[in-house]
């Protein structure tokens, strides 16, 4: 592979990485797995529903992708470490998709409390990749807590409102020294491919897929995206100009 | 004994260990996990953790989310 996707010296072979939350049935999910050619995908935890029936690890071992557990939920740094913990003993990984909200309305996340956690989990040995605020300061600070990746939002998650700050974005990556994932907000293909022409090393989207009409169709065209928007970022974009610039030679007009 | 569990009041044999809990629960053998008293106890040890009347325990699994 010409250009690696690599996580804390473990090489993806998709910069799309697919949560699996709001799919309507496990078949759905497995169709829209296959189809984005993730081979990481998040879950969460939660208390045990003795009535569950069937589980999302069943579908994610079959397939082979990696697992990447989240705090989704989390309001507290205390509270996202021990799920933290949990999933790593259930899971059996260290990695952990890192996220504590400030409330539920937003879904943002509290800054103060995410770098406690980060650095809590960090010291505990994980590998820890924070669901953050597309802020360039909180992006640095999380690195500096020993954070294997950076994972700004583009909007609020499940909005599909896209990147709404394009310029804190392209911040975020200049500065970076670790891979920046593009994680939350993304509606749709378009929003995927300027992630990457932005300069994301990845994009993680879970509702723009599950919750389409045609969850497997928009899985493809989501790994389309991400595929066009890396190619596009690795050419080198023209720069933007005033003026119309002729393609076409402009000497050899003919005479009328 | 009386204890906790995911926040409801549950009734278990004295002697009872995590390991018993988790069976008697039904929880998949795969992407299960155990707190007690906010400490998580390592698979490898639910067989000799007893658990004590009054104990809160948490018995999480994993689930779709993004």
């Amino acid at each position: 592979m010409d250009d690696p996707f690599v996580i804390d010296g473990q090489a993806l072979s998709s910069r799309l990485i697919l949560g699996t939350g709001g799919a309507p049935s496990l078949d759905v999910l497995d169709a829209a797995l296959v189809a984005s050619g993730a081979d990481m995908c998040t879950v969460a935890m939660r208390r045990l529903e003795p009535t569950t029936r069937g589980s999302v690890l069943d579908v994610l071992d079959r397939r082979g992708v990696r697992v990447l557990p989240n705090t989704a939920g989390c309001h507290t740094a205390r509270e996202a470490v021990l799920t933290a913990q949990l999933a790593r003993e259930a899971l059996e990984t260290s990695w952990v998709k890192l996220e504590v909200i400030a409330d539920d309305d937003t879904l943002l996340p509290d800054g103060t409390e995410l770098v406690e956690a980060a650095l809590t989990l960090v010291a505990d040995g994980f590998t820890v990749l924070p669901y953050t605020n597309d802020d360039p300061v909180l992006a640095r600070r999380l690195q500096q807590a020993g954070c294997a990746a950076v994972m700004p939002l583009g909007s609020p998650i499940g909005t599909g409102l896209g990147i709404r700050n394009p310029h804190n974005i392209e911040m975020i990556v200049s500065e970076a020294s670790v891979p920046v994932i593009l994680d939350a907000g993304i509606g749709t293909a378009s929003d995927a491919a300027l992630a990457m022409e932005l300069g994301c090393d990845g994009v993680l989207l879970a509702s723009a897929v599950t919750r389409s009409r045609d969850p497997a169709l928009m899985a493809e065209a989501m790994a389309a995206a991400v595929s066009a928007g890396r190619a596009a970022r690795r050419a080198g974009r023209i720069p933007q100009r005033w003026h119309a610039r002729a393609s076409s030679p402009v000497d050899g007009m003919i005479d009328t | 004994m009386e204890l906790t569990v995911n926040g409801e009041i549950r009734q278990l044999q004295d002697d009872a260990t995590v390991a018993d809990l988790v069976v008697a629960a039904g929880a998949p053998e795969r992407g299960s996990a155990v707190a007690v008293g906010g400490i998580v106890v390592p698979r490898s040890r639910w067989h000799e953790r007893r658990l004590e009347p009054g104990e809160q325990v948490e018995l999480v699994h994993a689930v779709q989310g993004g």
